[in-house]
Order: C-alpha cells, then sequence, then structure tokens
C-alpha cells in the first residue's frame, strides 16, 4: 500500500483490532455458556463463541499475511 | 460501583459490562496510536492532505464507501427501512450503484489526470475563480456544520443508547479525531475508516443473521410482518411504486430513477469532496478507476445489516415504533431500530463491538468533514486568496491548525443545534442545496468543452437558488408541493428528489444557455480536463480481471438482478 512510505498496511492494524476483540468475546462467551444474559435472545446458539473464534482466525490470517517486515 | 461505571448506569436503551466498556477503551487507544505513528508520515502537503497519493484501490475504494457509512446513515436508515419498509433500500442500489460505477469508468480519470486536490480545485481549472470560489466557500461552511450536526447527533445517541452524559461524548470524541487527524491528515482520516468498515460489518452482521435464524428466513420473516401489519408491503423494491398512493413513501418511480438515481446519488457520489478526496488518494489511475467500482460491491451489500435489521424489527419486536415526533416517555422511535435489534440479540462482548462500530461511525464522520474541510480552506481559499506563495510547511501546518479550528467551530454548532433543533433539518437541507447543480456543472464542463466560464458560474448559481426558492415554498406552503413533485402525497425524501431534480435541470439549461453567447475557452487551456480533448487510457493490453470497464460491468449486472429479485 505504501511504496513511498513504507508505511505498515491498514490491514495489519486491522488484523490486531480483530484478534484482540475475538479473543475477548470468546472468552466471554465461554464465561457465559451456562448462564447466558437475560433480555438477549436466541442464547442457545452461543453467537459469542462462534463470532468470537471467526474474528480471531481472521485476525490472525491478517496479521501474519500483513505482518510488517524487516524494512518497515 | 466505580464512578465511570455509575456513569454509564442510567435508564438507556442497553446495558453494557465491563467487557464492553474495554473494548471500546481498546479502540480509542488504537485510533490515537495510529494517529502519532502516522504523524511521521505526512509531512508535505500532498500527503497531509491526498495521504501521499499512494493508497491502493482496495484501500481508497474502502474508505470511500466507509466515508458515508457513518452512524447517522446506519441508525437513520435502519429506522428508514422500518418505516419505509425495503424502499429504504433504493438509496444504496439505484441511488448508489449507477453514480460509483460512473464515477470510476467516467469521471475520475479527469480528476486524476488534472492533478487537483478537490473538486472546487477542478472547477478553477475548467472554469476559473468564480464557480470553483462559490463551490468552496458553501462546501467549506456547510462541511464544518454538517461536522457538528453529526457530533450534536452522535451524542444524543450515545446519552438515549448508553446514557452518555452529552457533552462527556462532545468533547471525548472531538478531541480524539481532533488528535488523530491533526497528527496524520488524510493518512489517518482513510485508516480509521478502513477500521470502521470492519467494526460496522463485524459489528451489526450479526443481527440478521439472527434475525434470519428467529424468523426462519426470508419468506418467515415476510410472512411475519403480514401477520403483524396486515395490508401493507413492506418487502417489494418496484412493484408498489407505479403511483405514489401505493407506498408509504408517496413517491412514484421517475422521482427514485430520475431525481435519485440520476441527479441526487450522481450529484453526491460523483461531486461531493468529502467521497472523492478519499479516491483522489489513489496511487495511479487505474486504481483511483477501480476504487469506486470496488466500492459498489460493498455499498450493494449494505442493506444485509442497515435495511434487514429494519425489516427484522417489523417482523420480531414485541411493540410497534413510532415517529421521532411523536414519540412519548416509554416510546421507541423508528431510529431505534438498529440499537434495539443489537440489544437482542448481542450479549457482553458482542454489544461492546456493535456499540464500538457506532463509536467509530461517528468518530470517521467527524475525522472526514474536517479532513475535506482543511484540504478545501487550504487549498481553494487561503492559498489561492489570502497567502499565494508560501511554503508547503505552511500550507501543511495550515492544514493541521484548519483542523483544530474546524472541530472547535463544530462543537459551537453542536451546542448551537442544541439550543434549536430545527436547525438540524436546516443544515442537512442546506448541504442538498450544492450538490445536485454542482453535479450539472461538473458534467457539462468535463463532457462539453463549448461550456465557458460564464456558462458555468452562472449555471451553479441559478441551481442553487432555484433549489433553496423550491424547498423554502414546499417548506412553507404546502400547497406547492404537488406543483414541483406532481403529488400531494410526497413524503420530505420524495420532495428532496423532486427538488434536486429540478435543480440541476435548471443548472443545465442556464449552463447551455449562457455558454451559446459567451466566448468558449480555446481547445489548447482545457485539455485535460474535457472528454474530447483528454487522452484517457482504456487499458487495452492488460488482463481482463484488471480492467475497470469489466468490473463495473459486472457490478451493474449483479445490480440489475438485485432487482429483479425484490421487484
Amino acid at each position: 500500500m505504501s511504496e513511498k512510505h513504507n508505511i505498515i498496511p491498514v490491514w495489519f492494524f486491522v488484523g490486531c483490532l480483530l484478534l484482540v476483540y475475538g479473543v475477548m468475546i470468546f472468552i466471554t462467551g465461554l464465561v457465559n455458556w451456562s448462564s447466558p444474559p437475560a433480555g438477549v435472545e436466541l442464547t442457545q446458539y452461543h453467537a459469542p463463541v462462534w463470532w468470537g473464534a471467526v474474528l480471531t482466525v481472521l485476525g490472525i490470517v491478517y496479521c501474519t499475511m500483513f505482518r510488517p517486515r524487516k524494512n518497515t | 460501583m466505580t464512578p465511570l461505571l455509575a456513569m454509564f448506569a442510567a435508564e438507556t436503551l442497553v446495558h453494557m459490562s465491563g467487557v464492553d466498556l474495554a473494548i471500546i477503551a481498546i479502540y480509542f487507544f488504537l485510533v490515537l496510536g495510529i494517529g502519532f505513528y502516522l504523524k511521521k508520515f505526512a509531512e508535505t502537503g500532498e500527503d497531509f492532505f491526498l495521504a501521499g497519493r499512494e493508497m491502493t484501490a482496495w484501500v481508497a475504494g474502502l474508505a470511500f464507501v466507509s466515508a458515508n457509512l457513518g452512524s447517522l446513515e446506519l441508525l437513520g436508515w435502519a429506522g428508514n427501512a422500518y418505516q419505509y419498509g425495503i424502499l429504504a433500500a433504493h438509496w444504496y442500489w439505484v441511488g448508489a450503484i449507477p453514480a460509483m460505477v460512473f464515477l470510476g469508468l467516467v469521471m475520475m480519470p479527469f480528476y486524476y489526470i488534472c492533478r487537483t486536490h478537490s473538486v472546487p480545485g477542478y472547477l478553477k481549472l475548467r472554469y476559473g475563480s468564480e464557480a470553483s470560489a462559490l463551490s468552496a466557500v458553501t462546501f467549506a461552511f456547510m462541511t464544518i456544520l454538517m461536522s457538528g450536526v453529526n457530533m450534536y447527533a452522535m451524542a444524543v445517541v450515545m446519552e438515549v443508547v448508553l446514557g452518555w452524559n452529552l457533552h462527556f461524548s462532545l468533547i471525548v470524541s472531538s478531541v480524539t479525531v481532533g488528535i488523530y487527524v491533526a497528527a496524520g491528515g488524510l493518512f489517518s482520516a482513510i485508516f480509521n475508516e478502513v477500521l470502521q468498515f470492519f467494526l460496522i460489518w463485524f459489528g451489526a452482521l450479526l443481527i440478521p443473521i439472527l434475525g434470519l435464524i428467529e424468523t426462519g428466513g426470508w419468506s418467515g420473516m415476510v410472512e411475519r410482518i403480514h401477520q403483524n401489519f396486515p395490508g401493507h408491503d413492506f418487502t417489494h423494491l418496484w412493484s408498489p411504486m407505479s403511483s405514489p398512493a401505493n407506498n408509504p413513501m408517496g413517491v412514484h418511480w421517475i422521482a427514485i430513477v430520475f431525481g435519485l438515481g440520476m441527479v441526487q446519488s450522481m450529484g453526491y457520489w460523483t461531486t461531493d469532496f468529502l467521497v472523492v478526496q478519499r479516491v483522489l488518494s489513489a496511487k495511479d489511475i487505474r486504481s483511483a478507476k477501480m476504487a469506486p467500482i470496488i466500492g459498489s460491491f460493498f455499498k450493494m451489500a449494505v442493506p444485509l445489516i442497515v435495511i434487514l435489521p429494519g425489516l427484522l424489527g417489523r417482523a420480531v419486536l414485541p411493540f410497534h415504533l413510532v415517529p421521532g415526533n411523536e414519540a412519548v416517555a416509554g416510546q421507541f422511535k423508528y431510529d431505534d431500530v438498529l440499537p434495539l435489534m443489537l440489544a437482542r440479540y448481542c450479549g457482553p462482548g458482542l454489544l461492546g463491538l456493535g456499540i464500538t462500530a457506532l463509536v467509530a461511525g461517528f468518530m470517521a464522520g467527524m475525522a472526514g468533514n474536517v479532513s475535506a474541510f482543511a484540504t478545501v480552506w487550504t487549498y481553494d481559499l487561503y492559498r489561492p486568496y489570502i497567502k499565494k506563495d508560501a511554503s508547503d510547511a505552511h500550507y501543511v501546518s495550515m492544514g493541521r491548525w484548519c483542523t483544530i479550528i474546524g472541530l472547535i467551530v463544530s462543537i459551537g454548532t453542536a451546542y448551537l443545534v442544541t439550543r434549536n433543533k430545527s436547525m438540524m433539518d436546516y443544515v442537512q437541507a442546506l448541504f442538498g442545496f450544492f450538490i445536485a447543480p454542482l453535479f450539472g456543472t461538473v458534467l457539462l464542463g468535463m463532457l462539453w468543452k463549448r461550456i465557458t466560464r460564464m456558462g458555468g458560474f452562472l449555471g451553479l448559481l441559478a441551481g442553487v437558488l432555484s433549489s433553496v426558492v423550491i424547498f423554502t415554498l414546499m417548506k412553507t406552503d404546502e400547497s406547492w408541493v404537488p406543483v414541483f413533485t406532481f403529488s400531494p402525497l410526497a413524503q420530505p425524501l420524495a420532495q428532496a428528489m423532486w427538488q434536486a431534480l429540478w435543480a440541476c435541470t435548471i443548472c443545465v439549461v442556464v449552463s447551455v444557455l449562457v455558454s451559446l453567447v459567451t466566448k468558449p475557452r480555446a481547445d489548447e487551456e482545457l485539455r485535460g480536463l474535457v472528454y474530447s480533448l483528454t487522452d484517457v487510457a482504456h487499458e487495452l493490453h492488460t488482463n481482463w480481471w484488471h480492467r475497470p470497464l469489466i468490473w463495473g460491468t459486472i457490478a451493474m449486472v449483479i445490480f440489475g438482478i438485485l432487482q429483479i429479485i425484490f421487484w
């Protein structure tokens, strides 16, 4: 993305954010597995667990693919 | 309970846990960190105002579509989808896709080849200082007002949805935006728009997924809507538009096709500098042509996270929402549908992600406004009219100060709106006055070399003035509504479409008539600015999958298929 300036690609920052959020949401989903929050529908599908997992995997992929190289 | 948590524990639409607050806090630290990191790269004018013109088509394309994907858009259009049904999707499809493809294939080459910094900059090259100054002054003024209105709207939403103090929201968000835009300029704005794009998608996509699971798919949702609201059609896009009496918007298909599709959306997507600036940051002409086309594919998908939640609200919410001006204590407004659906399906963690997406959308909207304002003020007003021969560093410094001053003025505007709420509607209407005629002026200038300096200026002026007059007449005396819209049933959205159509038509007619009686510029002066005098590369020797024309055609085919599916 940044031929002139050699800036860290924005995709790396996206990956970091998705990874951190994914882990946080995944763990929160596991903690609440047996005592789902009141007032929320469809808790039987445990959306935070699988959505957190999706974000974590995507975050890892982006962080790995776009990690800063030595010349950045 | 800590004082901070106590502040969030008021009677609100949603209640957040510690993990939700941590998710929001991480976002604030990241955007500030990115701003400080990018500061060292924004040293020259081209870096600060145009992100070094080194963005790939993907980054420029996502920033382009994100600049229009702010939280006001999300909340407002989800509310419109609840109110008007799938008709609201017209603003994402016919009201966006043809214009984005047109920008990429037809107009972007001219903006890019003439190396302008802005849309008023193009007008200066094509027509001279009169049309450029009119466009720059009105754009700068309106952008800063709009930034203030957005700021106020964000603070109100945060107060209603989260219970945050109004002043707290205004100050924290504007200080954060001020720091990261003043530091990294358009680099920062674009980076945060790309982040916001991902946050909005991952924060909101669960709503339609879980909503469709709950209703048993699309057909189950339609069935529930019919049960809850018998006799109303909320799920067809074109079939209820043969007459204004057949749809809740009171609009005829002619207004949608010509007013929205051919004027309003073309005006917004091709001449509003806020969005065009993102594409001007592209690294080469092919990227500049591809960026809006890439954006069009994502724009086509946005109804999934905006329109569908509004429709699902009709299907699953156990109470009916009401118009904002009719809501009393205990009732929810149309615009509350998205936070209500978020709270319905998202528990701790996911709720924080959804709210962060909304906060990110608001802040990216503010950043977009102030970065565009700083560019237009510095390059189209300050440099030509106040200080002509300063150094590049001086203009960058001016851009940084403009960012700060722009935000301070925006905060002032936000507080003005808190005292006079009707001002919000008028500021939004004011912005609409300039976009439709500006499209006529820019397009004529690009396509016809015979249009003269005075033709362009007087056409633009006539278009703007006629737009003001039509708006004022329709707002002050309803008997004018059928005169301009051909239907007494036309609702505000339909009135705005007709107003845009009239303003653009008057602009074009006046431009042509004045040009025919005034002297045109020599061909040599118009090279690179007008279609017939510009050699635009057609990428005939590149692979087919690298050609903007191919992808533009694919976008239009998918757009057509969507119209048929939801006819």
